[in-house]
């Protein structure tokens, strides 16, 4: 299960609709361990695609030092799909390369609809999990 | 010549669970040799038959190597490699 706190998950899907009809994507980084979404880094797609995303390569060498120094991993990584569901794609499978992160995807495909899901990949499988959104996040 | 490799969560099966190696070699090619013959099966998760593999980033330095010499870029002691898969999807 993801736990998210309600501004986090109003960002994610606020860069979402800011860069539709391209995909946006980004991380939520928390302390390595805890499994908590604490820090928001909307990305730059390099792609400036509606069908792929990719981070820029300088920018995410810069985001994993950043983490690194502070202790921190990508406890989410997300991106939308602009005219289809909120899946991971076959591409998506297989450029998952964080076996530890919530994979979560947007669909922006209906402006009044908010689809966000979120999958755990592994392996080549995909698991969807259920999305908890709460007030705040613990901080204990 | 002691070249830091740091490597990527996802390759750490390969290394025993250890975020950086050292790897020797005046070349980026030359050092994953050395490491694959200490963890095997590493190099290949880097590099296929053509190259650098197209979802695999690594750094000299703050450099992306694809910019900059690709395998054949030069190592001198004390720079760090760094190996990290892109961020990618569609």
């Amino acid at each position: 299960m993801l736990v998210i706190d309600q501004e986090t998950y109003d960002a994610i899907v606020a860069h979402a609709r800011r860069d539709h009809p391209d995909e946006a994507c980004g991380v939520v980084a928390g302390p390595a361990g805890s499994d908590r979404p604490a820090r928001f880094i909307p990305m730059v797609n390099a792609a400036r695609s509606p069908t792929f995303y990719e981070f820029d390569t300088h920018d995410l060498l810069a985001l994993y030092r950043e983490m690194d120094d502070r202790d921190e991993e990508p406890v989410i990584i997300y991106h939308s799909h602009t005219a289809t569901q909120a899946y991971p794609s076959r591409t998506d499978v297989s450029y998952a390369s964080e076996p530890g992160a919530h994979y979560v995807l947007v669909s922006t495909r209906e402006p009044a609809t908010v689809e966000f899901r979120s999958f755990r990949i592994v392996d080549g499988s995909v698991t969807e999990e259920e999305v908890m959104v709460v007030p705040a996040l613990d901080h204990a | 010549m002691a070249i830091e490799v740091r490597i990527p969560t996802i390759l750490r099966t390969y290394t025993g669970g250890e975020k950086a190696v050292t790897g020797d070699g005046a070349t980026l090619a030359a050092v994953l040799a050395d490491l694959d013959s200490r963890h095997p099966g590493l190099r290949d998760r880097i590099v296929d038959e053509k190259g650098l593999r197209r979802f695999v980033n690594v750094y000299v330095n703050d450099e992306d190597v694809r910019f900059i010499g690709g395998l054949e870029t030069g190592l001198k002691d004390g720079d760090t490699v760094t190996v990290l898969p892109a961020v990618a999807g569609g």
